[in-house]
């Protein structure tokens, strides 16, 4: 199925959960935060929830700013 | 005498220099020049995390870390009240939690000027969730009153122009702003050089937060070195009151005992 990740189109397996899409993205245990058609997802829910086709996903982390 | 500290949302702070993290040329030297300068409070900025591109790439967390420095998530690049929320929640978040926020509201690119109709409303969601805001607001004495009354934990007119190194372009404004605060008011952006910064914290300032002055000067960590002593110099002065200026000279020596 397809999600919306960062703005680009990816695909995924179907029924996958978001925790196995942060480890498929190498970005296991790094300081990012997630969120779901604009909804956050807390760090302690990505085992328990599954993507569903058409999720628009955003992925954030901090950079150098003022 | 009784230690001098910047309490911001109930926690005290020794630096009265907050700095931003941007334009560095590695985090390296970001890491170096926040060192030189002192800062306890350390701005970043919220964005997509690069997708697929070098897993291993530093963090910028990792450099400064959440342990050691007060991380102040800012709202940069938000020109909607929804998008500065929307913002300040993954920021929250992404720092476990962390309620301390800088709100700005930009109105257009080439002046990054505020927008203060859309601040005022993220103000006051982001109050409502819970957030310390730290607002970002041009120097208009009503709005920034208005900010108070709705729960900011400091207010921050600009200098000048974010970026735009033209000093405290608005003294006045800025007086008035704090005569009437009843919380911490912060110079934020348009510091150039050092003597900004100086002129800045002797006019009563609390703290100064800048990014670029540091970042954009030939050694960045001497300019970092050389801001964190002009914040201090600045803050002992107002402190210490200055002499009243006066029209005509008054000798330093006393004219008793001059020899014929």
């Amino acid at each position: 199925m397809q999600i919306q990740l960062n703005g680009e189109t990816k695909t995924v397996e179907a029924g996958s959960s978001l925790l196995q899409l942060i480890e498929q993205l190498e970005l296991t245990g790094k300081r990012i935060a997630v969120e779901i058609n604009e909804d956050i997802i807390p760090r302690s829910e990505h085992a328990d929830t599954r993507l569903q086709e058409g999720d628009r996903i955003e992925i954030v982390h901090a950079i150098g700013g003022g | 005498m009784k230690q001098d500290v910047l309490t911001i949302a109930g926690k005290d702070y020794h630096s009265r220099l907050l700095v931003g993290t941007g334009k560095y040329k590695d985090l390296e030297e970001t890491g170096l020049a926040i060192e030189a300068s002192g800062a306890e409070i350390v701005t970043v900025a919220v964005r997509r995390t690069n997708i697929g591109q070098n897993a291993d790439e530093p963090n910028l967390l990792d450099v400064i870390s959440p342990d050691k420095y007060t991380i102040l998530p800012n709202t940069a690049g938000c020109y909607t009240a929804d998008d500065a929320v929307r913002t300040c929640r993954l920021a929250r978040e992404l720092l476990d939690g962390h309620n301390l926020v800088k709100l700005e509201v930009l109105g257009d690119q080439k002046t990054l000027y505020p927008d203060m109709e859309e601040t005022l409303k993220a103000m006051d969601t982001l109050v409502r969730d819970g957030f310390d805001v730290m607002v970002y607001c041009n120097d208009d004495p009503i709005a920034a009153k208005k900010l108070e009354d709705m729960g900011a934990c400091a207010i921050m007119p600009l200098g000048s122009l974010i970026g735009s190194g033209l000093g405290i372009l608005n003294p006045h404004n800025i007086r008035i702003i704090m005569e009437s605060a009843n919380i911490p008011v912060l110079v934020d952006a348009g510091v150039g050089t050092a003597s900004d910064a100086a002129i800045a914290m002797e006019m009563g300032c609390e703290a100064v937060l800048m990014n670029t002055a540091i970042a954009a000067a030939k050694d960045p960590i001497l300019m970092a070195s050389a801001m964190k002593k002009a914040i201090e110099a600045g803050r002992e002065a107002y402190l210490a009151g200055r002499m009243p200026r006066k029209k005509y000279a008054s000798a330093s020596s006393p004219l008793d005992g001059l020899i014929d």
